[in-house]
């Protein structure tokens, strides 16, 4: 046994010295590793941009309420009155001026999009003022927040990334109104921060929507308290509703998006993948080839089959974590942080993200690099094991 | 030429192992050329489809803002408007969340006659004109949902509840195809009456107006005419081509094509590099033989050409193998997918593109190794 070991490491040192030799080869295998890894992680980091965005950012100490029934905010629809109901449910946090808690409405503007200078539908949502501590990680960066009955907007840090026009001091005119941006804000990296708010009741005067609301956000005055509180508004005959948690919420309104992306993602890994390993068997096979002499001249001194084939072995795995160490770096630096925006079909609005290639990310692909390797070093290997002696011997 | 194949396939038998597997990942990548090609199409297709002719009016402020439906007399009012129709957005989920529908309550003979590249069987064609609740299905989302004509479907809306339920009955009463093959077929339309008086609320709005005009050059001043008859009305009007419409509706996905292009480039460069490495290796091999071969009367052009021909071989091969591949995908999954992807099909450019591709690989990963084999002097090949 120990015999073996020591033939192995011998044999394994000496082949990934020589490595040098077969530079070129050997390049185009690394390449080829590196070019599967970066477009799998590239691919799936906006999936996981995504997700972090909706998803994360829930929190389980907030309820959202949406109508019974509705899948999305624009479905919802509140009276002013069935609001009282749900603002008053036990179960929520209070203050002294009351429940924190915040009816909200959501409609979408055009404005200018900066990467394509088209017009996109940008979120513009009405809240009560209690509707940033129904927020845990509001956080005003700049200016102030609007004045409640004024035509004033905050914006979202995304949306101040992504559209054009929405500097501090500006006025917009969407339709018949203008609006000043007084503030921006950040939330966290949540989906907020794609919006642009304003007061509820402005913006329902100022594009005729009634006098009705989409959502009811509460504070919960613990995450314990959520069941209770479900469970009193779903049992209240005035009532028919969905209550989630906001983390319940931005799960599902992110759900389709990062399935699609996600599929994509892993079918053109796997395929490219595929499309690699025929190239390293290819390098490895030329390997074995330069090497048919040497590995002949080994077995003839009586080096075992084991340690040639792990060697092989050994080089193939090497070259697989060079290419995805390689291809995960350029994933990194090219696209991690990246921010960009796309249309969410549940809001039929803009919402902005930015590429995250989380280090989960990183290792699922340095595995997968691997394997690409190990695959392409099999065949070869056992090929090289197989040859017998005297043939690779009358190459010399 | 011809003379000399099998020459050249006996050069790629030499090593049958690393022949396959050349073949093999070019297969691979012109599978993925295919898809990504069809998933692009997918996106862009619409756009060039969209009618010329053809003017869209949304509320100014945004495409989610519903319009009156006393609008309807006052465009088609506006001289060079020959004929005018509405739509509205519906969504639709059956069954499952995921099964997305794209669901449209449209006036029905204005909207048939303003899109006259959806074709259908007369008879079916007059059964929804008289069916309220009927409902007129695409080819390809009827396909993947398995729905027949006669069906009762009930399908849930991401908006519009009626009677407090969102959950709206419709018959099918036809099923329509698309002029052009890769034209949209993923979508169902509704009649707007009975979408109207059934909704909650929102009556008595559309979402945007659709326009026929009668003159292509005084689209621009047309539009103008449009918008002008609603300046300063709580509900004022954007209008514009079509064409922009889905343009603009499309950029705001993000911009797939660039990111499918790029994809592709880097599949391309990764595929470049495999190919052309083997051919360097199959003719470092034979330098030998080559030195043979023009001591026996090869010129160097013709190795030139035995050399460039192996490897277009190579490329040609694998390449049809994949896109045929990608054509068998597509096919077979066009119509699952018709939900996401409207026209996921592989167009005659697209498989023109894969020709030419497969040409360029071949020359480009087999100019060098044969240049050099062209060059080679034969006493210092000899002698190695």
């Amino acid at each position: 046994m120990m015999k073996v070991i020591v033939q192995t490491l011998a044999v394994t040192e000496m082949n990934l010295r020589a490595l040098r030799s077969r530079v070129p080869s050997s390049l185009v295998s690394i390449i080829g590793i590196a070019g599967v890894v970066m477009i799998f992680v590239g691919v799936l980091s906006i999936s996981e941009g995504f997700r972090r965005t909706l998803e994360l950012a829930g929190s389980d100490g907030v309820a959202v309420v949406l109508r019974g029934g509705a899948s999305s905010e624009m479905a919802s629809y509140f009276s002013p009155e069935q609001v009282q109901i749900i603002q008053q449910a036990p179960g929520a946090a209070r203050d002294a001026s009351g429940p924190i808690a915040s009816a909200e409405l959501f409609t979408t503007v055009d404005q200018t999009k900066r990467s394509t200078g088209t017009a996109a539908n940008a979120p513009l949502r009405g809240i009560e003022l209690a509707g940033v501590r129904t927020r845990e990680h509001f956080e005003l960066l700049e200016g102030r927040m609007f004045v409640p009955g004024k035509n004033e907007v905050i914006v979202g840090r995304g949306s101040a990334l992504t559209l054009s026009g929405l500097d501090i001091g500006s006025a917009v005119k969407w339709g018949n109104n203008t609006w000043r941006v007084v503030g921006r804000f950040a939330d966290g990296g949540s989906v907020s921060e794609s919006e642009i708010w304003t007061d509820a009741r402005v913006l329902q005067s100022a594009y005729s929507l009634g006098g009705a609301f989409q959502t009811v956000r509460v504070r919960l005055e613990s995450p314990a308290t959520f069941e209770q509180f479900k469970d009193r508004l779903t049992s209240d005959p005035r009532l028919n509703v969905s209550v989630l948690t906001e983390h319940q919420f931005y799960a599902e309104q992110s759900s389709t998006l990062t399935t699609i992306v996600r599929t994509a993602g892993t079918v053109l890994g796997l395929l490219m993948g595929i499309g690699a390993v025929f190239g390293a068997l290819n390098t490895m096979y030329s390997a074995v080839a330069a090497r048919s002499a040497e590995i002949a001249t080994l077995r003839a001194l009586g080096f075992g089959s084991v340690p040639v084939l792990v060697s092989v072995m050994a080089e193939a795995l090497l070259l697989g974590l060079i290419g995805g160490a390689a291809g995960a770096a350029i994933a990194y630096f090219g696209f991690d942080g990246l921010q960009t925006s796309t249309l969410n079909f549940s809001s039929f609005s803009q919402v902005s993200f930015a590429f995250a290639v989380s280090p989960a990310l990183i290792i699922t692909a340095i595995v997968y690099a691997l394997l690409l390797g190990l695959t392409g070093g099999l065949l070869p290997a056992i090929a090289a094991v197989k040859q017998p002696i005297v043939t690779g011997l009358r190459a010399v | 030429m011809f003379r000399f194949l099998p020459l050249i396939l006996a050069n790629l038998r030499r090593r049958k192992l690393r022949t396959m597997f050349t073949l093999a990942s070019i297969c691979v990548a012109f599978l993925l050329y295919g898809l990504l090609a069809a998933v692009k199409n997918g996106f862009e297709a619409g756009v060039e489809l969209a009618g010329a002719d053809r003017l869209v009016t949304i509320h100014k402020v945004s495409l989610v803002q519903p319009l009156p439906k006393s609008y309807y007399a006052r465009i088609a009012a506006v001289p060079g408007v020959s004929l005018v129709t509405h739509s509205t957005w519906f969504g639709g989920k059956y069954q499952d969340e995921r099964n997305v529908l794209q669901v449209y309550p449209v006036e029905p003979e204005s909207y048939l006659a303003m899109y006259p590249e959806y074709l259908m069987p007369k008879a079916e064609r007059d059964r929804w004109l008289q069916d309220r609740s009927g409902l007129l299905v695409g080819r390809g989302i009827a396909n993947s949902l398995g729905w027949k004509v006669g069906d009762r479907v009930p399908v849930k809306s991401d908006i519009w509840p009626h009677g407090g339920s969102y959950t709206w009955e419709f018959v099918v009463d036809g099923i329509f195809d698309n002029r052009d093959p890769s034209g949209d077929t993923s979508l169902m339309l509704a009649h707007y009456d009975y979408f109207d008086e059934g909704r909650d609320f929102g009556k008595g709005y559309v979402g945007w107006y659709i326009m026929r005009i009668s003159d292509t050059n005084r689209t621009a001043e047309i539009a103008a005419a449009i918008d002008a008859q609603f300046a300063n009305s709580p509900a004022e009007t954007k209008t514009g081509t079509e064409k922009a419409f889905v343009q603009g509706f499309a950029k705001q996905t993000g911009d797939v094509g660039a990111i499918v292009t790029s994809i592709g480039i880097a599949v391309f460069f990764t595929m470049l590099l495999v190919s052309g490495n083997t051919m360097a290796q199959a003719v470092r091999e034979r330098t030998n033989e080559l030195a043979v071969m023009k001591t026996l009367g090869f010129s160097d052009g013709r190795v030139l050409a035995l050399v460039l021909a192996e490897s277009l071989l190579i490329t040609l091969v694998g390449g049809a193998l994949g896109t045929l591949g990608a054509m068998f995908v597509v096919t077979r999954t066009g119509a699952a997918l018709g939900t996401y992807l409207t026209s996921f099909i592989l167009t005659g450019k697209a498989l023109a593109l894969a020709v030419v591709l497969m040409v360029l690989l071949g020359l480009v990963s087999g100019v060098l190794p044969a240049a050099r084999a062209s060059r080679l002097r034969i006493a210092e090949a000899l002698r190695r």
